[in-house]
């Protein structure tokens, strides 16, 4: 576990369509199905808050293009375009 | 020595090179199958693209994928192989895709025979796949409009984004006349607007799924649009000896050649009778058989290598005004100028 | 570059412009379902390959008929089953474009079976993306081609019974059993490990494909939750408890190096280089001058009949060749149908100035018998006044008309015994054509040969100029 800003998962909670793979594919449980729903009805998966790896499984695992981003370790943010 | 002698088969396939066809997909079938292979022959030495495909269905679709990569493309068959073909047609019309099909008609149903046949026109002529569509149809009677037609042809499924049939029978597809090379286009329409070349400025999608009702709706109605403009654009027909006919033949294609001798015999006689041949078959010159009766025409007898299909749409254009009499010959046979003259006789008792 | 975020790949377009409604941010795809896994492996194998904007993209039949709506390539939506036909045609037609065919299982599989084993076979310059999840998504749920030995779908409601919906289709197995397949693969993306190896597989093909290597195919073992009836997660563990041994993941075909690059022709297009290519000249056709020509010889209708073998169709041919010369219009007409394939033969010649109509000889101002039978059946139909030239070594009749001229001719025995070679006894029809209607020089014939017999060696030719005097010779010698 690590308290760094990164790496970090990001889930668009309105994109998910809470089909749960990307909770089943990460190693490390850091995701975990919201007890909520998002605007479409969906339990969305969440991350939450520590401890990604950065491992990239749930970004694969996920069907949707824009449902999760990860951050990796040496994300900067200053150099995005 | 642009002059040859060639089957009309060959000569459709000079017609496509010269208008710039750069690919041709086709499977073999008598009585078409010089299409291809002349076009196997051909496009090697212009460097352009011949593929037998592993069916009618296969090559039709690959038409389809040539059309929208932009290309001027074309497939040759006869009536079992364009049955097969419908399909992919079907698709050329609603994604709006120019495509040239070269028809040579054979004797059905089922298998029939490989003898001429006018038996196609009402798959080709009516649209044949699902969906309200048309596809424009031209129905050469020599070997010279086997050339010319078929790079009209290509000309007309440019300017209206639709497939083009040239519909004719084994009698013209099989035999030999003189025809003169037309000179090679300059210029091909630029299509980048709709085809699918996968640049960078290019991202266009070919499809006909328009999954909301009223899209398709509104896309069926553009269709039907572009084939009113054809109707009121396209028509075109020939007349022989019609200025003083009392008696009017209509046929098209090698019937119609039939139909100029028996013209010629009957004159011989004394008879006034007159033969209007349909060029287009859609568009159908339908304005101009229903102003037959009005130009002194009183009897009009229509001739097909069918049991009567094309008479339909001249009994539509005729609106019961006067109707048009039927003769028709099968499963290979071809009618006699004789026998066109021996009918007009029994029908009207004018002729001998 | 090293990749410093996974985020929605380049190789999607922004805003899904093509997806009717309001959500142009998502995909149409059921939750779980391994399409979506698999576009992303593909959006970013485009994007990191640099292939975005080199790729046309054919979306199939099936679930995944609107990949269109997602993919910022060139798109192409195909009829079922005909993915293949139109990304060989977009291939050939921009050979230097990656081409991806994507395709489930029963557009592949099933409607589409020989179009993928075919363009497979040619070899041709594509990528496939084969989605096999054993079950008809967009219809349903019912069975695909990939269906397993008892798996209930809508129309196998008591499970697949091999004994009549037959066995599985194995793609991989069927396809690596041809020559031309450059890279055939069996992936699976039941996991994160092997959603891994399928990325590698959809790049190494991609990389290919971008290299021009020919043939590549990707077998993706992958869920359907909604067909399936389970959740997405249960669904990801039935593909590796069930699909997995029935259908073995790996390399099936890497033929690595050793792959051909494809190459296409440019086509030619500029008018004159076409015409010189086809041997066409610019130059105008210049017409023999034409001799007298008795009346009733300027409108020729000719019925040439007679055994097959004896030339028929060949005298046919250089009657029309050689009139075509002299400026008349001609038409040749073989006998076609049925009588091609049995022993009879004739063709119909039609030489006049002007229009000409019916193409056959049905009541030919001409007949050119050359057997017996051929005499027997269209003597009858000459017109009066019209022109018999019969075979008189093979015909041992006399003819029963007396308003036709008849001109007996030895036709085989001149090719035969004067010359040595039944075969020219088509010039030696020719010859005696001319000396009767008087329309053909003998030494325009003789001018034509090397046109009409191309790529012949000389003796022929010369053997063949002698039977065109042979035949004029002998009618102007004995009528």
């Amino acid at each position: 576990m690590t308290d760094a800003k990164y790496p970090r998962a990001e889930v668009n909670l309105d994109k998910c369509k809470g089909c749960g793979l990307c909770i089943a594919a990460c190693p490390v449980n850091v995701l975990v199905e919201s007890p909520k729903l998002n605007s479409r009805g969906y339990h969305y998966a969440e991350y939450t808050g520590s401890g990604c790896i950065g491992c990239g499984n749930c970004f694969y695992s996920c069907p949707e293009p824009d449902a999760i981003i990860v951050y990796l370790k040496n994300y900067n943010p200053d150099e995005e375009v | 020595m642009a002059r040859m002698l060639m089957k009309g088969n060959y000569a459709a396939v000079y017609g496509a090179a010269m208008a710039g066809c750069t690919a041709y997909y086709g499977y073999p079938i008598t009585p078409a199958s010089e299409v291809a292979e002349s076009a196997a022959a051909l496009f090697p030495k212009l460097g352009r693209t011949f593929v037998q495909a592993e069916s009618e269905v296969s090559a039709i679709n690959m038409v389809y994928g040539a059309a929208g990569s932009g290309q001027r493309v074309m497939t040759g068959s006869s009536g079992p192989g364009i049955s097969l073909k419908m399909e992919g047609i079907s698709y050329c019309a609603g994604a709006a895709l120019p495509c040239v099909i070269v028809d040579i008609m054979r004797g059905g149903p089922g298998l029939g025979n490989i003898g001429p046949e006018q038996s196609d026109y009402n798959q080709v002529v009516k649209g044949g796949g699902h969906g309200n569509y048309r596809n424009i149809v031209l129905a050469p009677n020599c070997c010279q409009e086997m050339c010319d037609y078929t790079m009209l042809a290509f000309e007309l499924a440019d300017k209206y984004r639709t497939p083009v049939f040239v519909l004719t029978d084994g009698v013209i597809g099989q035999m030999m006349e003189s025809v003169t090379i037309p000179e090679p286009v300059k210029e091909l329409p630029d299509k980048s607007d709709y085809a699918v070349f996968g640049t960078p400025l290019n991202k266009n999608l070919v499809n006909s799924i328009y999954i909301d009702h009223d899209d398709l709706e509104w896309w069926n109605m553009e269709l039907l649009k572009k084939y009113q403009v054809i109707e009121e654009n396209e028509v075109m027909f020939e007349e022989y000896m019609m200025d003083d006919a009392e008696i009017v033949v209509i046929g098209y294609g090698s019937v119609s050649r039939v139909l100029r001798t028996a013209v010629d015999n009957a004159r011989a006689n004394g008879v006034k009778l007159g033969l209007f041949r349909p060029i287009t078959l859609f568009p159908f010159p339908g304005k101009e058989i229903a102003a037959l009766p009005a130009r002194g025409v009183k009897h009009i007898l229509t001739v097909e290598l069918s049991t009567g299909q094309m008479v339909d749409d001249v009994n539509l254009a005729l609106s019961g005004v006067i109707k048009s009499d039927l003769y028709f010959r099968l499963g290979g046979n071809v009618p006699s100028a004789d026998e066109i003259t021996d009918k007009i006789s029994e029908l009207y008792g004018e002729v001998k | 570059m090293k990749k410093t975020v996974l985020r929605k790949p380049k190789g999607f377009i922004d805003v899904y412009k093509y997806k009717p409604g309001a959500e142009k941010d998502r995909t149409h795809y059921c939750p779980g379902c391994g399409h979506g896994i698999l576009h992303k492996l593909i959006a970013e194998a485009l994007e990191d390959l640099d292939l975005v904007d080199e790729t046309i993209l054919i979306s199939p039949v099936g679930c995944s008929v609107f990949a269109y709506y997602y993919f910022d390539t060139g798109n192409f939506q195909a009829a079922h089953g005909r993915a293949p036909a139109v990304a060989t045609a977009a291939s050939r037609a921009n050979p230097d474009k990656v081409v991806i065919s994507y395709q489930g299982d029963g557009d592949l599989a099933a409607i589409g079976g020989n179009n993928i084993l075919q363009a497979a076979n040619r070899g041709e310059n594509i990528a496939v993306f084969f989605v096999n999840n054993a079950i008809y998504g967009m219809t349903g749920g019912q069975m695909a081609p990939t269906t397993l030995e008892g798996q209930v779908t809508t129309t196998t409601p008591y499970g697949r019974n091999v004994d009549t919906d037959g066995y599985p289709i194995k793609m991989c197995e069927v396809l690596s059993q041809l020559t031309a397949p450059t890279y055939v693969e069996r992936v699976s993306l039941h996991d994160a490990p092997h959603i891994r190896k399928a990325r590698n597989a959809v790049r190494k093909a991609l990389q290919n494909a971008k290299e021009r290597k020919g043939f590549q195919f990707i077998e993706v073992l992958s869920s359907c939750p909604s067909g399936w009836k389970m959740d997405p997660v249960k669904s990801m563990e039935w593909i590796k408890e069930k699909m997995l041994p029935l259908y073995p993941l790996g390399v099936y075909r890497d033929k690595g190096e050793d792959a051909k690059i494809t190459k296409r022709p440019v086509p030619v297009m500029e008018p004159a280089a076409v015409w010189e290519k086809l041997g066409i000249s610019a130059e105008k056709d210049v017409d023999f001058p034409r001799g007298d020509v008795a009346d009733e010889y300027k409108k020729m209708s000719i019925r040439v009949a007679g055994f097959g073998g004896q030339g028929i169709m060949v005298t046919g041919q250089a009657l029309a060749s050689v009139a075509l010369e002299y400026g008349y219009n001609v038409s040749w007409l073989p006998s076609y149908g049925p009588e091609m394939r049995g022993g009879t033969a004739n063709c119909s010649v039609n030489i006049q100035d002007g229009t000409i109509g019916a193409a056959e000889a049905v009541k030919p101002s001409m007949l050119l018998a050359m057997n017996r039978p051929s005499l027997e059946k269209f003597e009858g139909s000459v017109m009066p006044g019209g022109t018999l030239l019969y075979n008189s070594t093979l015909i041992d009749i006399k003819p029963e008309r007396t308003d036709i001229k008849v001109f007996a001719v030895p036709i085989t025995g001149i090719a035969d015994d004067e010359l040595g070679n039944i075969r020219v006894q088509s010039l030696v029809n020719i010859g005696a054509y001319a000396a009767i209607t008087g329309m053909f020089r003998v030494e325009d014939v003789i001018t034509l040969l090397p046109k009409l017999f191309k790529g012949r060696k000389q003796a022929i030719i010369d053997l063949n100029a002698k039977a065109v005097k042979a035949g004029f010779n002998y009618v102007k010698d004995n009528f």
